[in-house]
């Protein structure tokens, strides 16, 4: 069973800053969990189109209750990979995300397009879709609804690690961000500690935690 | 940001900033005089490719958008 998700959103900048800051948006105050992002193909086709790849690798913060689900000494890494292609003529950014490993416990794939608002002059429009599914037996309804409340947590992540990189690239500071940013990031590390240590030490159960 | 090789990473800044420079000033503005980043995107392959290698990270033969084509249109 798959679980479908899909939203639109504005963006109030304009599709060149959006499709720069694209690349440059790593790492950042949102983005503790991303621990790599490397290129590994790049093409410009004979039509002018850039087709890239990123190989991502991501920690995987799970609940107690998913932990028991790895068997002893899987990698807690994700490996991820996004397929992008940006075509400056039609003015369009489309990416294809998709997790390479851990695929029997869930699978999260996200496709996002990218181009100049109808409705806004000066901004970009992005429509988001996720296909999230699990194939673990007894537990596809749970790991489902794990999955899309993380899945929901990190688009919005990536949206201020994406407003992130613009403002650092249009030069100026910050300063709205920064102050959520800093809680946010410090509470989003102490969370992740806490989460890895707890999993490692096989402590007594926590009390539920937000799992981002 | 890191590469997944470690050793990789001053490779991978280099690449990055010579990449982010060319795509903002002349694939965006429709300029198709070549690309200054082939030199630096080889050594930075050469690197990497190793790293995922060592680390059998499974991106070998992974169709390109491949799970895309089983979706309806956008």
């Amino acid at each position: 069973m798959v679980k479908y998700f899909c939203n639109n959103t504005d963006i109030k900048s304009t599709w060149d800053h959006v499709v720069s800051a694209f690349w440059q948006r790593y790492p950042n105050p949102f983005s503790t969990h991303v621990l790599t992002e490397d290129v590994v193909y790049r093409e410009v086709t004979a039509d002018n189109r850039l087709l890239s790849r990123r190989l991502l690798m991501k920690t995987n913060r799970l609940p107690r209750w998913a932990e028991c689900l790895f068997p002893a000494g899987m990698s807690r890494s994700v490996y991820i990979i996004e397929d992008s292609v940006v075509d400056p003529v039609s003015r369009s950014l489309t990416t294809y995300t998709w997790n390479l490993n851990h695929t029997k416990l869930m699978s999260v794939e996200e496709r996002c397009v990218f181009q100049d608002s109808a409705k806004q002059p000066a901004a970009t429009q992005l429509k988001r879709e996720a296909w999230i599914s699990s194939s673990v037996f007894g537990f596809s309804k749970p790991i489902q609804e794990f999955g899309l409340a993380r899945f929901k947590s990190n688009q919005v992540k990536a949206m201020k690690g994406l407003e992130y990189a613009l403002s650092n690239l249009q030069g100026e500071t910050p300063q709205r961000l920064l102050r959520d940013t800093v809680k946010d990031a410090s509470e989003k590390a102490k969370e992740a500690a806490k989460t890895l240590a707890s999993a490692a030490a096989g402590s007594a159960p926590q009390k539920p935690q937000q799992y981002v | 940001m890191n590469s997944v090789g470690e050793a990789c990473t001053d490779l991978k800044r280099d690449y990055d900033q010579c990449f982010n420079r060319w795509f903002a000033e002349k694939f965006l503005k429709g300029d198709r005089s070549g690309d200054p980043c082939t030199e630096t995107f080889r050594k930075y392959q050469l690197c990497v490719q190793k790293a995922i290698k060592e680390k059998d990270i499974p991106v070998d033969g992974v169709e390109f958008m491949g799970p895309n084509k089983d979706k309806p249109e956008s």
